[in-house]
């Protein structure tokens, strides 16, 4: 019999659960509003559920601990604010191009610099898809409610050790310190992916980044039987450096394509009242909760909006939104930034000029009032 | 095990100048590993970035080469996710100390239970001969190109005050002493610091006209004593060699399996 448990919970604590869910068993941090809980929380539970925590002298300590701890064969997280995330940028192009499972767990506050503390935004976005430098791809999700907080961070350890790869988590301060009801899931209900280890066996020669015909690369424990070398280089196979042109091409080419080319696949979204809408509202995270407050009672009124809810921002799910969007009057993004979604929509669909922005960076949650001002424009009844 | 089984054929030739003082390091660090018996399978070796730290590419451990100075901090991961693993760090001065200054004096508070190596050369060598913290006032780099002002520290020093339980310092010249040291460290539970003096003839020696590499080996025999020598007394300026502190006290990831018990104890 399925009997989920139900709490009343902070997101933090939801991200939490989901992650404990999911099979964490190492976690390093460094303290920072409003992701702090996400620490706190962790240095209570995962000793006594068996597991690690460390708090490192910082943020860029924080994210390269993890990674160790990744490579002995653990699942493993951090969780940090703009200010932290900022520092880790460096380390996360690390397990980019080292292939580390790892998930990285950003609450969004108000930036630039240490902005504002204790107010949500959404300003990471785009630090979230081009922080670390180079050419790359990156898996970024995002969440509206506790439930689905929950939901996805499961998917972000799934995804990690799918595609060897650090996931972001791109919550938010709204989110993260709210208080609403989550039901834990019954072990089993949720998939998990562990982590794909190679059956080469000792004294057989094992080649850490050569991918499998599915593209997967198996991976081996440090301490194992198999001795390899890990770099944050170009590198070849067995993960020794090279500059060979061939392996350099190769190399970028493999990172970007296992995301980029599954775009489509790795595209976790909602949608309420799609299909006959006329105007879509295009949201993520705690600003969607506000954009389907104003569907609902426009629905009521007899207005055909809509609601496409994003829970992948990164790789970016173009083709899907371009379909969701085709043939609408509008499409409004609603978010707490300058438009970085907006702008990822503009090029997505097949008339940017009718994208508009439904925005608040003032650091006080966006509500539907905000929204109704902008629909107010594009219907033509003034402000 | 013979020495030359811990090293990956493959990877030779290194990279290393000829008369760099680093391979010397590596000759004594799988010196030690081997008189210790050590299997090649509990070692991890977790570096930064620099000359020094591409040492992890050439032996026959799990390696892990890092970013520059943060290769404590990864190892830190990599030894309390498994604490029966062996962890060795070597890093270079300004990798170590500069850079991955911070990661360091955390490092020694902690005690966790790895072996730092600094190979100091007093100068960045990787990125074409920059001043290190270790330079030192008066040193000609190719950032001090009128002399150096920056003043340097002691690592010996710094390890002491920041609480490392084990810590040693020798030379490329004294081979033998460096071997035994890094054994001896290795053997340390609790975090140990061996500092090992090693030239860069490529950059230090020829900004600093210290002649070839074996005059700046010969060099490192004039400038250091034994530690507690009467010579020191009568002449601050030698550096001593030996051992400057081995003691217990408690190490983290013991201390850690304590509160996992406490915890599951509810
Ligand atoms: C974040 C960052 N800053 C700067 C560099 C460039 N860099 C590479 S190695 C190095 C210094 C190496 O000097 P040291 O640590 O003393 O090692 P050595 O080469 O002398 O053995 C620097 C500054 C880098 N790789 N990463
Ligand atoms: S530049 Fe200096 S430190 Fe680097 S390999 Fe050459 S001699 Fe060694
Ligand atoms: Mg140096």
């Amino acid at each position: 019999m399925m009997s989920n448990q139900i709490k009343f919970v902070q997101g933090n604590e939801a991200c939490v659960e989901g992650a404990l869910y999911a099979g964490l068993n190492f976690f390093a941090g460094y303290p920072i509003t409003p992701s702090s809980e996400i620490a706190e929380i962790l240095a209570r539970r995962l000793p006594a559920a068996g597991g690690k925590f460390i708090q490192m002298e910082d943020e860029i300590a924080s994210i390269a601990a993890i990674i160790g701890g990744s490579l002995t064969g653990n699942k493993v997280m951090t969780a940090t604010s703009g200010p932290g995330f900022s520092l880790m940028q460096e380390a996360l192009g690390y397990a980019i191009m080292a292939e580390i499972p790892c998930v990285i767990v950003d609450v969004q506050r108000g930036g630039p610099s240490t902005g504002i503390p204790t107010h949500g935004s959404q300003g990471d976005v785009m630090q979230a898809r081009w922080g670390t430098h180079g050419d790359h791809a990156i898996i970024a999700l995002t969440a509206s409610n506790h439930q689905d907080v929950f939901q996805m961070t499961v998917e972000a350890f799934n995804l990690a050790e799918t595609y060897r790869t650090p996931v972001i988590l791109l919550f938010d301060e709204v989110v993260g310190h709210m208080r609403e009801k989550l039901s834990i899931p019954e072990e089993g209900e949720l998939p998990l992916v562990e982590r794909l280890r190679t059956a080469v066996k000792g004294g057989v020669d094992y080649h850490p980044y050569l991918p499998r015909e599915d593209g997967r690369l198996p991976m081996s424990d440090f301490g194992g039987v198999h001795r390899y070398n890990v770099t944050g280089l170009y590198h070849d196979m067995w993960g020794f450096p090279s500059a060979d042109p061939k392996v350099v091409h190769g190399l970028i080419h493999h990172l970007v394509d296992k995301i980029e080319n599954r775009a489509n696949l790795l595209a976790r979204y909602k949608e309420y009242y799609l299909d006959d809408a006329d105007i879509i509202l295009l949201s993520y995270g705690s600003a969607a909760r506000s954009a389907l407050h104003m569907v609902k009672s426009r629905r009521k009124r007899g207005e055909r909006l809509g609601l496409l809810e994003l829970q992948t921002l990164w790789p970016f799910p173009r083709e899907m939104v371009r379909t969701k969007c085709a043939d609408v009057e509008a499409v409004v993004v609603v978010e707490m930034n300058m438009g970085m979604i907006m702008q990822e929509v503009r090029k997505a669909v097949a008339d940017p000029a009718r994208v508009f922005l439904a925005n608040r960076i003032d650091g006080v949650f966006i509500n539907p009032e905000d929204i109704r001002s902008i629909l107010r424009l594009i219907q033509g009844k003034g402000v | 095990m013979a020495v030359k089984d811990y090293i990956r054929q493959r990877f030779l030739p290194h990279m290393w100048c000829p008369g760099c003082g680093h391979g010397t390091v590596l000759n004594s660090l799988l010196r030690a590993v081997e008189r210790l018996g050590m299997s090649k399978n509990e070692i991890v070796m977790v570096s930064g970035i620099g000359c020094s730290s591409r040492i992890s590419g050439y032996v026959d451990f799990h390696t892990l080469h890092t970013l520059h100075g943060r290769a404590l901090a990864f190892a830190t991961g990599v030894k309390l996710s498994k604490p029966e693993l062996n962890v060795i760090v070597p890093m270079g001065d300004g990798d170590a100390l500069a850079i991955g200054g911070n990661h360091f004096i955390h490092a020694c508070r902690r005690n966790i239970d790895m072996t730092a190596i600094v190979m100091n050369n007093r100068i960045y060598g990787m990125t074409g001969g920059q001043f290190s913290p270790m330079s030192g006032v008066g040193i000609h780099a190719t950032t001090a190109p009128y002399a150096n002002i920056d003043r340097d520290f002691d690592v010996v020093e710094m390890a002491l005050a920041a609480g490392a339980t084990f810590v040693a310092r020798s030379t490329v010249y004294h081979a033998q002493q460096a071997t035994d040291l890094i054994k001896q460290a290795i053997l340390h539970e609790g975090f140990s610091v061996v500092e090992i003096l090693s030239q860069c003839p490529t950059h230090f020696g020829r900004k600093n006209k210290q002649g070839a590499a074996a005059d700046m080996m010969a060099h490192y025999k004039d400038i250091t004593v034994p530690v507690g020598s009467k010579k020191k007394a009568a002449n601050p300026e030698l550096i001593e060699r030996g051992i400057f502190v081995q003691k217990d006290a408690p190490e983290y990831c013991q201390e850690y399996d304590k509160i996992m018990q406490q915890a599951m104890k509810g």
